[in-house]
């Protein structure tokens, strides 16, 4: 049985956590609310943007050309891995790592790297047999968009350059506050996009300035770029989400804990005056005997 | 009248039914107005401008991007914009600095060719910028 101090002790070290983890809970709450904002915000922007694109494949006759659509046979993947910089967020981690490495093992047959987006993803493969070619920290938990850019620019070039023959990205699509998908697309090369079933014999006759084969040149770099950023914004919403649902869980355990406690205390207390009753009575009786 | 969405990567960024529509394509300035024919066109970065429902001009600058008209809609992507009245005067004259200082020492940093795209890229965004909020702070 431990003593008195002891318990209350503890119970105040477990009260004290419990303050901690409710306000971490709060915070994350707070960060949530904007990041899925962002999220809903940015996805417009790719819609069009696919719209866009598919209707210039509908409305372009001859087959159109870019390096970003090249498929060559494939020695060397590339799998960019978005993780957090912060821990603390329950599995959220975790299972993209675990995936990271899945995909790996799946695809030893090719040579592959890394590009890793947040310390943890990268703090784990850092020092295993896959060279990570870059690492992007320090997010500070919502997105930067300058950097997201400097990422799609540096993907973009190493495919474009040859380096690696497919870049794939790994992040966590947000569906709800409490449903996260794992996720893994293909980022480069793209897939041709294609002619929407709606709008076939409703054929626009459109006018291109310059030239289909310009605007293709310059959307696509566009393209890449915004799809990094939803891959972001997604992972950034899921990775509040997680740390909201862990810190939650965090705190009520915490109450269960104080709970217990307080109710070992009590019975240490009872304990103590019935023993202080005893030695009293006890004491009183040798007297009088 | 006519559907105009402007779209940044960031969010939508305006909505309306418009008359009218100026803004700068990448072969020269070009209006849209009701029922035009569909087009699809690259922006460089310059002034937009249009009339809403009661006529209201309003003056944008934009940086590049892209404009697509079909079936009286208008879809305008742009990686950046901004309402004249809302251009900070004093933040656009530094990135208009910060990317001329830049530039002017990319010869000794041996800055590759995409690098001082980029600087120039920005350079010309700052000017515009600035030019757009000289022209309609008079």
């Amino acid at each position: 049985m431990p003593t008195l101090r002891e318990v209350k002790k503890r119970i105040r070290t477990v009260e004290s956590t419990k303050r901690i983890t409710k306000a971490m809970e709060m915070v994350a709450a707070a960060n949530l609310r904007r990041a899925q904002q962002r999220v809903e915000q940015s996805r417009p922007y790719n819609r069009v943007l696919e719209q866009l694109l598919s209707h210039l494949a509908a409305a372009s006759t001859d087959e159109i050309t870019h390096p970003f659509f090249e498929e060559r046979e494939i020695k060397k993947k590339t799998l960019v891995v978005i993780t957090s910089d912060r821990g603390l967020c329950g599995s959220y981690n975790g299972n993209a790592i675990r995936r990271a490495a899945h995909w790996l093992e799946e695809n030893k047959e090719f040579e592959c790297e890394l590009v890793t987006i947040g310390k943890k993803g990268n703090d784990f493969f850092k020092r295993r047999k896959w060279p990570v070619v870059e690492f992007y920290g320090d997010w500070g938990g919502s997105i930067d968009y300058e950097k997201a850019k400097e990422i799609a620019r540096f993907l973009t070039w190493r495919f474009i350059h040859g380096e690696t023959d497919e870049i794939n990205l790994l992040y966590t699509a947000f569906i709800s506050t409490v449903r996260y998908r794992l996720t893994i697309d293909r980022y480069l090369p793209v897939a041709r996009p294609e002619e929407k079933e709606e709008e076939v014999g409703y054929n626009i006759d459109y006018i291109f300035e310059p030239s289909a084969e310009a605007i293709y040149s310059s959307i696509l770099p566009n393209y890449t770029t915004s799809k990094l950023i939803i891959a972001l914004a997604e992972s950034f919403a899921s990775e509040h989400g997680s740390r909201m649902i862990a810190m939650g869980n965090a705190t009520s355990n915490a109450e269960e804990m104080v709970d217990t406690l307080t109710l070992q205390y009590n019975k240490a207390r009872q304990a103590q005056i019935t023993k202080e009753l005893l030695e009293v009575v006890s004491g009183a009786e040798a007297l009088s005997g | 009248m006519f559907h105009l969405s402007i779209v940044t990567p960031e969010k939508v960024f305006y909505e309306a039914e418009v008359k009218s529509l100026i803004l700068p394509g990448s072969e020269g300035y070009l209006g849209v107005l009701t029922d035009h024919a569909p087009l699809i066109t690259t922006l460089k970065p310059g002034k937009l401008q249009f009339r809403d429902g009661e006529d209201k001009l309003h003056v944008l600058a934009v940086s590049n991007g892209f404009l697509e008209v079909s079936r009286n809609k208008a879809n305008l992507l742009v990686e950046a914009a901004e309402f004249a009245e809302d251009i900070d005067l004093e933040r656009a004259k530094a990135a208009h600095q910060k990317a001329k200082d830049a530039l002017a020492s990319a010869g000794e940093e041996k800055l590759l060719e995409i690098e001082v795209k980029a600087l120039q890229m920005a350079l010309e965004r700052a000017a515009n910028r600035l030019k757009i909020y000289r022209d309609t702070h008079k």
